[in-house]
């Protein structure tokens, strides 16, 4: 076999191991890469940091283990900014495994800031459905919740005495690896005009350009990147930070093989020319 | 009488939700949180459906022995334990049944995901390949979305600007046709649906 065939042919065990290598000698070995802000980041950030005491942000939490790795630290990033100006939150998890992504991230931050439920924060959970949720809380919150996660009337809580619905919060972030943002774009943005932010996958960015572009969304975060950005931002360098020297290694072994398997190409077909 | 009945109920229901978005007034609203109702409840129902359909499904096949019957009687037994811990020890953070969600399901879902990744390093290496024109653009697109996450010194700020035109302008174009086309779509399969035209939801006489 020439050698411009095996450049092309590489059994995809070795693309497997290569990977496999890029992956974990960044993991073990630490360094920094630089991350440069793109505006779409930082909209979300300066919003958050121009809110004031007392003022309620709504984060919602529509995320599966499976997105934990990109979204995550978003959420965490956030939930620690806002506690850190003492913003209260109303936090929902619309998506079927989002309540555990949400319940450890609160139990996590409220205890290293000493906010407590239904004073600081408000933590809704998690209900079926989110398109008619979404559509219910426009009205009340009550109506989807009338208690919280952990069963508290919402109506017994202090905090949620003078919340009613999107007219009480200065704007959504929704953190999602799922098409939750869709309906919060229908059924909140375009139905109550609530402010929306949105943190989704690096695979889902491309699609709600868009939303950006035409104003239904203020901020977008995509990925681990759009995380390391706002972690940059927030001076609060975590785990995104940290994860985007592995991904840029991936990233940049990936383009090797596209390159190698170019090349390959490029004289195969040179040969048969000739 | 067994067409007509549902037919209208979905023509006035249909045209009355369609009519009440643009009524602000506390009437409509009232009726519009009743429908809202309404619809979380059917919804609770067809969930517990979902859930005896489920165990009825798994346990058959486990009567039956049949193939794969050892993995329904694990989903079996995963939703009874989950639904019993549940009840039992609440599912605050550190209860037995967030201990099955960190320790067993999260890491299984991360780990078919992170599978991914060397899928697409694979699929990129074969189907990448300047073949033409289209399959050029298409690789230029690729590699420089790819390289935006790479620092590259004094490269990277000129790269993110272009990615930005990417995303912002033709990705921009393509997907808000594909928004309008599936919204024109979902208002004339709903127009169809209301005005009975489309009855395949009936299912067969």
């Amino acid at each position: 076999m020439a050698f411009y065939e095996k450049l092309m042919g590489l059994d995809r065990r070795w693309v497997y191991l290569s990977v496999g290598i890029a992956v974990l000698i960044p993991f073990f070995i630490p360094f920094d890469v630089p991350v440069y802000t793109t505006p779409e980041v930082k909209a979300v950030y300066d919003f958050v940091e121009s809110l004031k005491e007392g003022e309620v942000l709504f984060l919602a939490i529509d995320y599966d283990p499976n997105a934990m790795a990109e979204l995550h630290p978003t959420a965490r990033v956030i939930m620690r900014q806002a506690f850190s100006q003492n913003v209260k939150l109303v936090i929902s998890a619309l998506s079927q495994n989002g309540p555990g992504m949400a319940e450890q991230l609160i139990s996590e931050i409220s205890k290293e800031f000493g906010k407590k439920s239904g004073i600081d924060y408000c933590y809704l959970g998690y209900k079926p459905y989110p398109g008619i949720t979404i559509l219910a809380m426009g009205q009340d919150f009550r109506i989807p919740f009338p208690s919280d996660y952990y069963g508290v009337p919402l109506d017994s809580m202090p905090m949620m005495r003078r919340i009613k619905n999107y007219d009480d919060v200065k704007a959504v972030i929704d953190v999602t690896g799922t098409n939750a943002i869709d309906f919060w774009l229908v059924n909140a943005n375009a139905r109550y005009k609530v402010k929306l932010a949105a943190a989704v996958t690096g695979v889902m960015a491309a699609d709600y350009y868009p939303y950006l572009q035409s104003g239904q969304l203020f901020g977008l975060l995509s990925g681990l990147k759009g995380a390391s950005e706002y972690e940059v931002l927030a001076n609060q360098k975590g785990f995104a930070f940290s994860g985007m020297r592995i991904q840029t290694i991936a990233h940049i072994v990936v383009i090797l093989f596209i390159v190698i398997g170019n090349i390959g190409f490029f004289i195969s077909r040179t040969q048969r020319k000739k | 009488m067994r067409q007509q009945l549902p037919l209208t109920i979905i023509f006035v229901i249909g045209v009355f939700m369609a009519l009440q978005y643009f009524v602000p007034h506390q009437s409509s609203e009232f009726i519009y949180e009743y429908a809202l109702d309404w619809v979380i409840i059917i919804g609770v129902f067809a969930m517990a459906l979902g859930l005896w359909s489920l165990f009825l499904v798994h346990f058959a096949k486990i009567q039956k022995k049949s193939a794969g019957w050892g993995y329904s009687t694990i989903a079996i037994l995963g939703l009874v334990y989950m639904l019993i811990a549940g009840a039992l020890w609440g599912i605050e953070e550190g209860s037995p049944f967030m201990k099955i969600f960190w320790y067993i399901y999260t890491p299984i879902q991360a780990t078919m995901f992170a599978l991914l990744a060397f899928y697409i390093a694979s699929a990129a290496y074969r189907a990448f390949r300047v073949r033409n024109i289209l399959s050029t653009i298409l690789l230029s697109a690729a590699l420089l979305l790819m390289l935006r996450l790479i620092p590259i010194g004094p490269l990277s700020g000129p790269i993110q600007d272009i990615d930005r035109w990417i995303l912002g302008v033709p990705n921009l174009a393509a997907k808000r046709a594909i928004i309008i086309g599936v919204g024109l779509g979902i208002v004339a399969t709903a127009i169809k649906v209301v005005l009975g035209i489309e009855r395949s939801y009936l299912g067969k006489d």
